[in-house]
């Protein structure tokens, strides 16, 4: 997807960072006509843009704490629902008060709610458990609000796809290791090829840095101080559905107290800790946590406490620190977008961070403003009205599940909206499933793999949800990486590359392995361990993790 | 803490029970021969996923599950697979109605009750060509089937004229739930049955009120009124129980199945009280003779070599061996078992033209095993397993319970269990 002359060219802006405000904003410039290239160590949606609820915020979360976060959140949500359909499910949510709460918070939320435009009905009890029978039934009161639920795998690749549709360039796993400056301007960066070790330099006029909490390490490089506060949370995804619309406390945010239907699971979360910057990387989920996020979840939906989860994970919010909150939670989630200019007296250098995934559009629009503006480009943004690829008003979509497609066509055009009409699904063997949990076809993985910049197995979870299920990837791994080995002529990769990724399953699994999770993993490492000799195939130890 | 509150996973039949192992659907009847289906684990727990994400995911392939239940009997982890899929099919079904045909197929009692009245006619008219001809591009009945001969008398009118009097005088007392099959089409398997239990000192009793058990409607979708007849049922079962203390035997698997099994799973109709009083005769027969309570004598020259098969929800209930040891206790019976596979027939599912040719497909290697086996018979205990054997073997099929009656020694029996007249 990089032309040859990578090297030579100078493009208009280089983005830092392959999530979904990289991507964002990635597409905002290619859209106003700039020449574009983004660069991601790792694979696309790694950090904190997947590793969240998967929650379309209404704003009413922050509507009491923080009305400017709040507004922000109701209208990008409302711009969502409009331009990236495949990757929205609108549920509507839920902000219910149990026994424990204060029922007084729920006017202070209501009215909070109304100021910054958020429809907020106050709903009986009673409706309230017809409408979501998962709700704890003791509840004594409940808001309804429009959050909803997004896939934002779905919504970066889709931010990429349309960058790239016009004219854009993107690359992963090259990681930036340094800044191109020529006296007090950044003319480029440079990369580490982490795919085959190569160091190359690009040239662009001007640099944005959209990694997230790892931004502060890009502008570190470059002599320039930025104070992040990584925040860390924990969540955990249950094996199906219990609920079909976002629960949330209503009260003053806390631990594990919001429920989000995702896809075919739900997930509970989070928990919030500060930690050091340092310790960023370091994504296992304790056992602390575990008990927090069911001790709490339960409070929600009484059912999670006999349902089977089936992975824990965690992320890092990447707030810039303004304050000493030891909780990181009273912190504004407002968008911070510092032209380094202005601040460390370094030219061309431009850092979009704080927000959050749900407005990751309004941050690519003022990154891209703030580029725009050093370049003299005055072309106006257009990304709150051009749907994403796969959106399209014409072609089938999440809500056209007609009979005529079968069982995987249909799952694939919940994932893929329109986009779905490039999958081959002309005879058997494309129609085949690979992932039976998820209904991932051999045309879905054919389609990914060649049009989604796919390296290994764990980027194709991400682009079709292979591996996702139940099984965590028992039954389909081996059939991705077959087919994944045929693409690429490589068995010997393709077999590395099927034990990095049970492996990867399997830490997921690892702090909840329990009942029938553990069940499933050791039937797992029966037959790929006792049955196949993988482990003895391919020894995974020293190979650095690139997932 | 967590590993304490998480130690019962409960989900609806045990979906997430599954661990993707996929024994059941190397053992579906179904996926063996059509790749339009795609086996009861992804029709079942896996799909329910998506189905609980919207409904709009339910998979029509999911109506060419038997409801065979042989993936229930296979899976490791307990999982309700054919139960998920047919509830599945209920969602998706409740509130349309049914096609004429179906409706006809599920009625076997209505059915039943209108040829009775003119049985050599109906019986001339179904086995007709034009009427087979337009029955299959009208209604969509294969016209490779035969319907099963109605009979001229009920088995009711049968016993109230023949046998009911002389049953208050035994020691002992059943009830006899006979099922359409027996009423309308094959009395002498009922009849088989009052000489055989008369034979060992038992009384045979009719229930209070008895209607066709429904599996067949629940399988074409006609929920409510399965569920209408299953209470009926199950009331009179209870005053047989608990009023008269007498438990109720059956002769069909099938119907066994359906109203110990099937009504509070599928029909939510609470049985739990008398599910263990409802019992297929053979069983409740085997176990007197184990327990010694009663003995049977039979006859010196009978000579017979018959082959057993294993109906499906036989299978499920896993009481085969009870009608298999039963056989076996006729000397002159050389009892062929054979391996376990499914008829393909599946009550109505074979009737319908769509299904043919699969049916046919599905029961081939149990045809090839029944004409390997060299036998003048076979027995099962599911009636429609007997259709689809004997048009598609040309050997007669039989109950157990008529080989016995056949088999056995009356004279010598009554008296070795010291009945007089």
């Amino acid at each position: 997807m990089v032309t040859n002359d990578i090297y030579n060219k100078e493009y208009d802006v280089i983005i830092v960072g392959g999530g979904a405000t990289g991507a964002g904003t990635a597409r905002d410039c290619a859209l106003r006509g700039l020449s574009v290239l983004l660069v991601e160590r790792n694979d696309y949606s790694t950090g904190a843009t997947g590793r969240n609820h998967g929650l379309m915020h209404s704003g009413a979360r922050y509507a009491v704490t923080d009305g400017e976060s709040a507004s922000e959140c109701i209208s990008e949500n409302m711009i969502l629902r409009r331009i990236a359909r495949h990757c929205v499910e609108e549920t509507d949510g839920l902000f219910i008060t149990l026994p424990e709460d204060d029922l007084q918070y729920q006017q202070t939320f209501v009215e909070a709610c109304q100021r910054a435009g958020i429809s907020a009905d106050i709903i009986d009890p009673e409706e309230a458990r017809r409408i979501e029978p998962a709700v704890n039934p003791q509840l004594i009161g409940a808001v309804r609000v429009p959050d909803a639920a997004i896939d934002p795998f779905r919504l970066t690749v889709g931010n990429l796809l349309d960058a790239r549709l016009h004219g854009a360039e993107t690359l992963n796993y090259h990681e930036v290791e340094g800044l191109i400056i020529n006296q007090n301007r950044v003319e480029g960066v440079k990369l580490l090829n982490k795919l085959n070790g190569e160091r190359i330099e690009v040239r662009s006029r001007v640099v944005v840095n959209a990694a997230g909490i790892w931004g502060q390490r890009i502008a570190q490089t470059a002599g320039v101080n930025i104070s992040m506060f990584p925040a860390r949370g924990a969540l955990l995804i249950f094996g199906h559905r219990v609920n079909n619309m976002v629960i949330n406390r209503c009260r003053k945010p806390a631990n594990a107290d919001i429920l989000v239907p995702d896809d075919t699971v739900c997930v509970i979360g989070t928990t919030s800790d500060r930690i050091p910057i340092e310790t960023v990387d370091d994504m296992r989920v304790t056992r602390e946590e575990v008990d927090v996020l069911l001790k709490e979840g339960v409070k929600i939906a009484p059912s999670l406490a006999t349902t089977r989860i089936i992975r824990a994970y965690a992320g890092v919010r990447p707030l810039v620190a303004s304050d000493d909150d030891p909780s990181g939670r009273s912190i504004s989630r407002g968008i911070v977008c510092l032209d380094h200019a202005k601040r460390d007296g370094l030219e061309s250098f431009i850092t979009i961070t704080g927000g959050k995934m749900m407005t990751y559009r309004l941050m690519g629009e003022i990154a891209t403003n703030a580029v725009c503006a050093k370049l003299g480009n005055t072309a106006p943004c257009v990304t709150a009205n051009q749907p994403l690829p796969g959106s399209e008003e014409d072609g089938p979509n999440q809500g056209d599940l007609t009979k005529r497609y079968s069982f995987g066509q249909r799952a694939a055009i919940g994932r893929h909206g329109s986009l779905a009409a490039r999958i081959e699904k002309d005879n058997d063997i494309d129609n085949a499933l690979v992932c039976e949990c998820e209904g991932v076809t051999v045309g879905e993985i054919k389609y990914a793999v060649h049009q989604l910049h796919v390296h290994n197995l764990v980027n194709l979870r991400r682009r079709t949800r292979v591996g996702m299920g139940t099984c965590q990837g028992k039954l389909c791994s081996c059939r991705a990486a077959s087919l994944m080995g045929e693409f690429s002529h490589d068995v010997k990769r393709a077999q590395e590359d099927l034990a990095a990724f049970l492996d990867e399953r399997w830490k997921g699994m690892r702090p909840v392995a329990w009942g029938d999770t553990l069940r499933e993993a050791q039937l797992t490492a029966s037959i790929y361990e006792g049955l196949c000799g993988l482990d003895t195939a391919v020894n995974l130890q020293g190979k650095e993790d690139v997932q | 803490m967590a590993e304490r509150m998480q130690l019962c996973n409960i989900s609806e039949n045990n979906f997430e029970q599954c661990t993707k192992c996929s024994i059941c659907t190397t053992v579906c009847p179904v996926a063996a021969v059509t790749t339009d289906y795609p086996g009861p684990k992804q029709a079942g727990p896996d799909g329910e996923r998506y189905r609980l994400k919207d409904p709009a995911y339910f998979d029509k392939a999911l109506k060419l599950c038997l409801n065979c239940k042989r993936c229930e009997v296979a899976c490791p982890s307990g999982v309700h697979i054919a139960d998920i899929i047919q509830h599945a099919r209920m969602r998706a079904t409740m509130g349309k109605r049914a096609s004429l045909r179906d409706t006809m197929l599920a009625n076997t009692d209505l059915l039943g009750t209108m040829a009775n009245l003119v049985a050599p006619v109906a019986n001339a008219t179904l086995g007709l060509s034009p009427t087979k001809l337009v029955m299959h591009s009208v209604m969509a009945i294969d016209k490779h089937r035969t319907f099963p001969a109605y009979s001229r008398q009920k088995f009711t009118t049968w016993f109230k004229r023949h046998a009911a009097k002389e049953q208050d005088a035994f020691a002992h007392h059943v009830s006899y739930f006979h099922g359409c099959y027996v009423n309308y089409n094959f009395p002498k398997l009922g009849q088989d049955l009052v000489k055989l239990m008369n034979a060992v000192g038992y009384g045979v009793h009719l229930l209070d009120k008895e209607q066709c058990c429904g599996v067949a409607l629940i399988a074409n979708g006609l929920y409510k009124q399965a569920m209408r007849q299953g209470r009926t049922n199950i009331d009179s079962i209870r005053k047989s129980v608990n009023r008269d203390h007498r438990v109720v035997l059956t002769t069909s698997s099938s119907c066994t199945f359906n109203m110990r099994d099937e009504y509070p799973s599928m029909l939510g109709i609470e049985n739990e009280d008398v599910r263990n009083s409802i019992n297929l005769a053979t069983r409740f027969i085997y176990n007197l003779v184990d327990e010694e309570k009663i003995k049977l004598i039979f006859k010196q020259n009978y000579k017979r070599r018959i082959a057993y098969h294993t109906a499906c929800h036989m299978q499920r209930m896993g009481w085969q061996l009870y009608s298999i040891e039963l056989l076996r206790m006729i000397p002159g019976l050389d009892l062929v078992e054979l391996e376990q596979n499914c008829c393909g027939i599946s009550g109505t599912y074979g009737f319908k033209k769509e299904n043919y040719e699969r049916s046919q497909a599905i029961g081939a290697t149990l045809f090839k095993d029944i004409a390997d086996a060299k036998v003048e018979a076979v027995a099962t205990d599911c009636e429609t397993c007997k259709w689809q054997i004997e048009m598609s073997t040309s050997l007669p099929v039989e109950n157990p319970i008529s080989i016995l009656a056949d088999a056995l020694d009356i004279e010598a029996t009554r008296q070795a269990n010291l009945i007089s007249d």
